[in-house]
């Protein structure tokens, strides 16, 4: 469906650019500081993302990734600096902060689907409740929305009866079902089996092509190179780089950056 | 030793309304006791420090006294205050309380069960923190502490015997008031002993009928195996 291969330098010219830095970022953070107790896990981190761009964010573990992406949907508030969104200033917001998240969403490491709630019912839960939306018409989103990731025949299905991939699968339909601006992802694929890594980046890809802006933390080189458009890699707290896909993946990175692709490369 | 005396006080008026006055305090204090348990769990959770320090103080003093001393006080000195509750009120008062105490720490078990991340992802939705509690945290938690539940819904049948010592007419107040009138202990109490066992039985039942009423996988299985007979029913037609 998509090409694992690099983006040829063909294939960038023909294609439409999906980012538009000129206009303005939907998201907008600016030197935000985070502390647990006495360890500080962001330090002076900024980072723009404009529509339809698709960023991922790398680096090694422990060095703030995650934390980064809760300080966007308010999970973690920053202590310093500011995040706008649409450019609102939304870091000390916390009041507003279901409002704010409702455009915001988010695909964790372990699915987190809802256990006591079938697959459908997971992804109708916040439309109903949230947006108000009848029962038939969130049922409708629903199996959209499992067609749309592929698995439209287990909308019946609990989530101890689905696959890791397919439970991701639903969990990034429940996120879709809110018709978010944003899809954070704090590596979606971590905890999935080997073989069914493909089928979530499949989605996740596809979504991307289609214009969805996204926050992707991840491991997975294979997909920052076909579905990222920005690159930003993150060491002990602070964003060391951040590159064009290309650029990145052509060498032109910084040393830090360098030695961490090696690595994971192996 | 005469059965039929046993039947005759099982079929008699006196030993009938006795069971159901054990009944009915059993259920109202359970009532009470889920509730009270409820909201003493949930305001272990508040963020605002004296709110569970409140709580704390609910859980040591009820669980820190016995349940017939709790009783006695209601009744005997609450009036010396002013507070004149009827035989029947006090007792449901010192039950439910009691009760709400130990159901407090059987749902904070329940709720604690529930992972963060379900929380978390409820969050993420854009649903409230009330929201996430109705329809993410408290819906899994049920299903957990049903066990312990119905641990103490049969509990409470028994412990509703205590009170007897302030003269609400239950089954064991009855059964030892007949008996010390006749001395024929085995009988009265035999009959007494059989009440309580077919109340226990309901009990048993009802929880058997809740778990499996939450148990959405159980209910689906019952449904399909209703639909495997349709789709098999035009089979039949054909032949």
């Amino acid at each position: 469906m998509f090409p694992l291969s690099p983006l040829s330098a063909e294939a960038v010219m023909t294609s439409p650019p999906r980012t538009t830095p000129a206009g303005k970022p939907l998201l907008e953070i600016v030197g935000i500081d985070k502390s647990f107790g006495s360890t500080q896990i962001l330090k002076c981190c900024s980072l723009e993302v404009h529509p339809r761009e698709t960023v991922v964010l790398i680096g090694p573990s422990g060095s703030g990734k995650s934390t980064l992406l809760r300080c966007v949907n308010l999970l973690e508030p920053a202590d310093e600096g500011n995040v706008f969104f649409r450019g609102e200033d939304i870091t000390r917001d916390l009041r507003n902060a279901p409002r704010l998240r409702r455009e915001i969403g988010m695909v964790f490491q372990n699915f987190e689907l809802f256990q006591h709630l079938s697959a459908a019912e997971n992804i109708m839960l916040a439309p109903m409740k949230v947006l108000g939306l009848s029962r038939a018409d969130a049922h409708d989103v629903a199996l959209d929305l499992l067609k749309k990731v592929h698995i439209p025949a287990k909308a019946d299905s609990y989530p101890d009866e689905l696959s890791g991939g397919q439970q991701q699968r639903v969990a990034i339909a429940r996120a879709l079902a809110m018709k978010p601006a944003l899809m954070l992802y704090d590596e979606p694929t971590s905890a999935l089996d080997p073989e069914m890594i493909r089928e979530v980046l499949d989605v996740m890809a596809e979504l991307s092509a289609e214009g969805m802006t996204s926050i992707v933390v991840t491991h997975e080189m294979g997909f920052a190179r076909r579905a990222a458009d920005r690159i930003v890699f993150m060491e002990a707290g602070e964003i060391v780089e951040t590159a064009k896909s290309d650029a990145f993946f052509g060498g032109t990175v910084n040393a830090r950056a360098q030695r961490f692709l090696e690595q994971i490369l192996h | 030793m005469s059965l039929h005396l046993v039947i005759d006080y099982l079929f008699s008026a006196v030993f009938f309304q006795a069971a159901m006055m054990t009944l009915l305090i059993t259920v109202t204090s359970l009532f009470f006791g889920v509730l009270a348990g409820l909201v003493i769990a949930l305001l272990q959770e508040a963020t605002f420090r004296p709110v569970r320090v409140l709580a704390w103080i609910y859980l040591w003093l009820f669980r820190g006294t016995p349940v017939l001393f709790q009783i006695i006080f209601i009744y005997n000195v609450l009036p010396g205050f002013g507070i004149r509750l009827s035989a029947f009120l006090s007792a449901v008062i010192a039950l439910s309380l009691n009760e709400g105490a130990y159901m407090a720490e059987i749902l904070r078990s329940g709720l604690g069960a529930v992972k963060k991340g379900q929380r978390t992802a409820g969050l993420a939705l854009g649903l409230t923190r009330t929201g996430v509690m109705r329809y993410i945290v408290l819906p899994q938690a049920l299903r957990i502490v049903l066990p312990p539940v119905g641990n103490q819904m049969i509990g409470m049948l028994k412990t509703s015997a205590l009170v007897s010592v302030v003269a609400v007419q239950e089954l064991l107040l009855v059964a030892n008031q007949t008996a010390s009138s006749n001395f024929r202990y085995f009988e009265a109490l035999t009959a007494a002993g059989i009440y309580y066992l077919a109340l226990t039985t309901i009990f048993m039942g009802l929880q058997a009928l809740l778990e499996q009423s939450l148990d959405v996988k159980r209910r689906r299985a019952r449904s399909e195996k209703r639909s495997l007979l349709q789709r098999l029913a035009p089979i039949e037609e054909a032949h």
